[in-house]
């Protein structure tokens, strides 16, 4: 989707403020929601994908307002309503809970089995279209849908740097439409092709980008 | 964006929240939680990445195998290679890592990234202007020096294997990790030379 998550050449964001002597977490609650993320991922609950689209798809404000683990808190929030592990009603029930009595203890009933998982039929991953050195084009799309084309990348020309194997497809996978493995190709686009003149003659970017985002250049 | 604690209340609620339902739920428990902080608060962190550069720097065969393959990292017992890509800083080839999209990261080799790594500064930034991001961390690089700047955009990878600096040819591989920051691993410093006189580096 064409989201504020898509920053790469954006302006307005100010210098890059660094942080001396930075704790690994600046709060409880980040290490514990870090881990908890960790956990539940593993198990198959959502996918990584999933994840990240789950911070996409926040309100465009919202995202660029919220520090990143809230961001993660969000998407965490939304992805277990979405795979029907929590409702909304149940969530909100249970912050309302804590609040009144925040020492609680919780009660452990059943350990359910992780899910099975999903099943979807799967054809082998097609072979690779391009080989290092070919010429190719990142396709001009739109997707509404989680994808990890840049949008700064659309529409220009780069050359297939290296192969990287078969990888799972994002763009389905996020949205629990199956892994369809693809080949992924880190791809090398010239600075001036993609931010025209002002961009620096001997600088290059290079993305990693799966095999559908591609045509072959025409010459 | 910073860290603003006026928003940790509400957060931390909603996370105790959260925890609690799926305790509950018999998805996780208190103490997995526990365990796996404290496991990546001991184990994970660029001490990792700064011991296959020191390595790399003492070993040219190891440097060879680790530059085809990031899998190479095995051989120093670390785990997690297998989508990573090490690219060389030589005197005419600066690499740079970032991740526009959203936040990835080599954990396997560095940790988690520091905040300003997150941040949208450095996300929107490291792509068109990589000369000016480097020269905010205090790295002019010459002209004709060529700026490679890798976004991060599937499950591959990236970490930069700095110039060895010069007057270490005595040091051994301990004492040359030592020298390797993270921030040179990222791509966005060099390593410095060591410091004499019994002045420890900061």
């Amino acid at each position: 989707m064409n989201g504020v998550h898509d920053m790469g050449g954006m302006h307005g964001f100010g210098p890059i403020v660094r942080e001396v002597n930075e704790p690994l977490f600046h709060a409880d609650w980040e290490a514990r929601l870090w881990a908890i993320d960790r956990i539940v991922l593993q198990q198959g609950y959502f996918t990584i994908d999933a994840h990240r689209y789950g911070i996409e798809r926040m309100e465009p404000a919202h995202y660029l307002r919220a520090s990143y683990y809230e961001r993660w808190l969000a998407s965490f929030e939304y992805n277990l309503i979405h795979e029907g592990i929590l409702t909304d009603d149940e969530l909100r029930a249970r912050i309302e809970f804590l609040r009144r009595h925040p020492d609680s203890a919780t009660r452990q009933d059943a350990i359910p089995a992780p899910p099975a998982p999903r099943e979807h039929p799967q054809s082998p991953p097609p072979a690779p279209r391009f080989a290092v050195g070919d010429s190719v084009v990142a396709r001009n799309i739109h997707p509404v849908g989680h994808t990890r084309l840049p949008r700064y990348a659309r529409g220009k020309h780069g050359t297939i740097h290296r192969l990287h194997g078969s990888h799972i497809f994002p763009d389905t996978n996020a949205h629990g439409l199956g892994e369809n493995p693809q080949p992924l190709y880190i791809v090398r686009f010239e600075a001036r092709e993609l931010w025209g003149d002002s961009a620096g003659p001997r600088e290059a970017v290079y993305l990693d980008l799966w095999d559908s985002y591609l045509e072959p250049a025409r010459s | 964006m910073p860290y603003d604690p006026e928003q940790e209340p509400y957060v931390a609620l909603r996370t105790k929240a959260l925890e609690s339902l799926l305790i509950e739920k018999g998805l996780l428990s208190a103490e997995a939680v526990d365990e796996r902080i404290s496991e990546y608060e001991r184990d994970i962190g660029p001490l990792k990445g700064a011991r296959v550069v020191a390595r790399a720097w003492v070993e040219p065969d190891f440097k060879a195998r680790l530059l085809q393959h990031g899998a190479a990292i095995a051989e120093l017992g670390l785990t997690g290679g297998d989508n990573l890509v090490v690219v060389e800083n030589t005197p005419d080839e600066h690499h740079l890592v970032v991740c526009t999209l959203c936040s990835c990261y080599p954990w396997m080799v560095l940790g988690l990234p520091p905040t300003w790594y997150k941040s949208f500064a450095y996300r929107s930034r490291a792509v068109i202007e990589p000369r000016a991001v480097l020269h905010e961390f205090g790295l002019d690089l010459d002209e004709g020096v060529a700026v490679h700047v890798h976004d991060s955009s599937a499950e591959v990878r990236y970490m930069v294997l700095p110039e060895r600096p010069p007057g270490t040819e005595e040091l051994t591989e301990v004492e040359l990790a030592a020298l390797v920051t993270r921030d040179a691993m990222i791509g966005v410093a060099k390593v410095a030379g060591p410091v004499h006189q019994g002045v420890a580096p900061v």
